[in-house]
């Protein structure tokens, strides 16, 4: 005899199964898309690379090799074999982090990105605290007040982040802030006289000198971070102020919102646990696509501030035609992209009032 | 029947068809409002005048956008008329008078070459907007052609040209039109070719979504028992109606476009010199950023006005045409 109980446990089995296989499923998902999208990364960088330049050899090697020397270097970089075969072995090295020398500094090129990221992400870092620290709460706002003047401005001055280019607004800024109001450091990321006092642990300039105690070096490079890291931060506030306000509005026009008035909830509570609380999940997609959009947003800006991360390498490289370096670095930044998009698709459930 | 009789004769038929409370045209003097809100439109453009109509009555309210179009109004003016409104020929040096401060003679100053900055800002609008419109032309048709099949034939085609999509969408975009440029050549055509191979996944996505609702109405059956191919249907029946968001995303887009543009000309791989191109003379400026700073400055500016232009239009047309934000 089966009783009510057994029947119901195992209903509940069934349901946890399922419930297990639709979670497999989507880890399933998930993973394969990563995996095909770096193996896409992948074939639009060899294309770029290998295809588009008349003679990848000359574009590598220069055009100065006698006649035998060209031959050995066709052989030795493989450019004998089918294009295919090309490809696997351009994955296969790309895979174990083997992006060949580069021509400018003759380091390997993993090497070189190794050395100038952790730039980068400070920088990239300090401006999206600023960017969303600003962006979520003022979104929420512009949202709340919709068609006020304080909507009107805050979407303002969002489109004005939107519409200066990031590099002339540098030059701008160095001119106002540190040439004649002399309020910041100039470019660069740290004194010249401060240099190497500070044994990287991190490579970030801000951790390492707190760790270590040394005040004075810790203020110098806030100094120096304080100007880029706030105008990159602008232009994150820009999409992320941008992003919230839209999402906040689409739920300003739900029933929920609606019932919750009715039932008599103030209306900060319906913003802060009812409207916000829904938004967090496609919120953290936004912040995660604008953390992304800083480190190639940060090419031009460290250009202007001399600033040794990856976008003044990867700008450096260009004009030295240096391919190795350029495309490796793409591909670096490109994995940071997928591992940040990554990121935000499996904290999503988690965030989810739904889900709970 | 010959084609032009035919049309001829359909657009009378149009015209003089007995529709119930119809305002005859002709008849009663009709004010332009009667016209515009005629409860049954007798022919398509009055349908179309209608809409123009109702969506720019909509945007009046917001005076944002009013201005950003009054902005790209007066760029495109600015880039037909031109030679007519510079006081020199971009290009044209005075060594004599390089490096002057902006007054009476030259409105931005002059700079190394002793060239009007006024003036080549004025010309730099034609290349900046030719590059805006070059890309708009190539990425929109491949978006919305891209889009629409996979939303349409679905299946593996569909699968396919997602996933390649999603590819695009992951990669950097800025870095890899930098890669791209720097494997095909600096230059202006090079540069709008990069941008425009990496901006269309977007439009892609933005036509396929739109196609997905389409693709199951019943006016897309209609034509299909009638014996449409799915190219015609594509077309004919699914491209029109996709196309208004596709323009939305374009035009919040143009402003990136811009920006990129002027990247690629900082960096010195875009529009190359003598070219009055705005980055490539914010580039050349930048050594005189500290004392002549109006070599840099304008080009700047210039840069932003158009693209906060372009942005604010944008945003307005969306807000109208985006039934989500409503």
């Amino acid at each position: 005899m089966v009783s009510a109980r057994d029947l119901r446990r195992s209903a509940a089995d069934a349901d946890g199964g399922l419930r297990r296989a639709q979670r497999l499923k989507r880890s399933g998902r998930i993973a394969g898309g990563v995996v095909l999208t770096l193996l896409g990364l992948l074939l639009v960088t060899f294309v770029i690379g290998r295809v588009l330049p008349t003679d990848p050899i000359l574009a590598a090697l220069g055009d100065r090799l006698s006649g035998a020397a060209y031959a050995h270097a066709r052989s030795a970089l493989g450019f004998d074999k089918p294009l295919y075969q090309q490809f696997f072995i351009y994955v296969f090295r790309a895979l174990h982090g083997e992006f060949g020398n580069s021509v400018l500094t003759s380091n390997p090129v993993i090497e070189d990105i190794a050395h100038f990221f952790p730039a980068t992400v400070e920088l990239a870092t300090a401006a999206t605290v600023i960017g969303v620290g600003l962006g979520v709460p003022l979104g929420v706002y512009a949202a709340a007040r919709r068609d006020g003047w304080a909507d009107r401005g805050i979407r303002l001055v969002g489109l004005l982040g939107y519409s200066i280019p990031i590099f002339w607004l540098g030059l701008v800024g160095l001119l106002v802030f540190y040439v004649k109001l002399d309020l910041v450091a100039g470019p660069g990321r740290i004194d010249i006289g401060n240099e190497d006092i500070v044994t990287p642990i991190t490579g970030l300039l801000l951790v390492d000198s707190l760790v270590e105690g040394q005040w004075w070096i810790f203020f110098d490079a806030v100094r120096h971070l304080i100007l880029p890291a706030s105008l990159l931060g602008w232009y994150s506030f820009a999409y992320v102020s941008r992003m919230t306000r839209s999402l906040m509005i689409e739920q300003f026009g739900q029933e929920y919102i609606v019932t919750a008035r009715i039932k008599g909830l103030t209306e900060a509570a319906i913003v802060r646990r009812h409207a916000f609380a829904n938004i967090l999940p496609p919120l953290v997609t936004v912040v995660a696509l604008s953390y992304a959009g800083l480190l190639e947003g940060s090419v031009l800006t460290e250009t202007v501030f001399a600033w040794p991360g990856i976008g003044a390498y990867i700008t450096n490289s260009l004009l030295n035609a240096d391919m190795n370096a350029v495309l490796g670095a793409t591909i670096v930044v490109g994995i940071v992209f997928i591992v940040l998009n990554l990121a935000a698709e499996l904290i999503q459930p988690r965030l989810d009032p739904r889900a709970r | 029947m010959m084609p032009g009789r035919r049309r001829r004769s359909h657009s009378r038929r149009g015209r003089d068809a007995p529709v119930a409370g119809a305002i005859r045209p002709g008849k009663v003097p009709l004010h332009w409002r009667d016209y515009l809100f005629e409860e049954n439109p007798w022919s398509r453009w009055q349908a179309r005048f209608r809409s123009a109509y109702e969506i720019a009555s909509a945007m009046r309210h917001n005076p944002l956008t009013v201005a950003g179009l009054a902005i790209v109004a007066l760029l495109l003016l600015i880039a037909l008329l031109a030679p007519l409104l510079a006081a020199q020929p971009p290009n044209l040096q005075d060594l004599a008078a390089r490096l002057r401060p902006p007054g009476a003679g030259a409105w931005f100053g002059t700079d190394e070459l002793g060239r009007d900055v006024y003036s080549r800002v004025l010309y730099g609008t034609r290349i900046s907007l030719g590059i805006v419109m070059l890309v708009v032309l190539i990425v929109g048709p491949i978006g919305l052609l891209i889009g629409c099949t996979a939303g349409y034939i679905g299946g593996w085609v569909d699968a396919v040209l997602m996933r390649v999509t999603d590819i695009f969408l992951a990669c950097p975009r800025l870095i890899l039109a930098f890669a791209l440029v720097a494997a095909l050549g600096p230059g202006a055509g090079d540069a709008v070719l990069a941008i425009a191979l990496t901006a269309w996944p977007a439009y892609a996505r933005v036509a396929r979504a739109e196609t997905l609702a389409l693709r199951g109405t019943d006016f897309v059956a209609a034509a299909r028992l009638q014996g449409a191919g799915p190219l015609r249907i594509i077309l004919r029946q699914i491209m029109p109606l996709c196309l208004s968001s596709v323009v939305v995303r374009l035009s919040l887009d143009m402003a990136g476009i811009i920006m990129v543009a002027a990247g690629l000309g900082f960096l010195g791989f875009g529009a190359q010199p003598p070219s009055p191109e705005w980055g490539a003379m914010i580039s050349s400026g930048r050594r005189f950023i500290l004392d002549q700073w109006w070599v840099a400055f304008f080009p700047g500016l210039a840069i932003c006005i158009a693209s906060l232009g372009f942005n604010l239009l944008g945003d307005g047309l969306r807000d109208v045409l985006d039934p989500k934000q409503r």
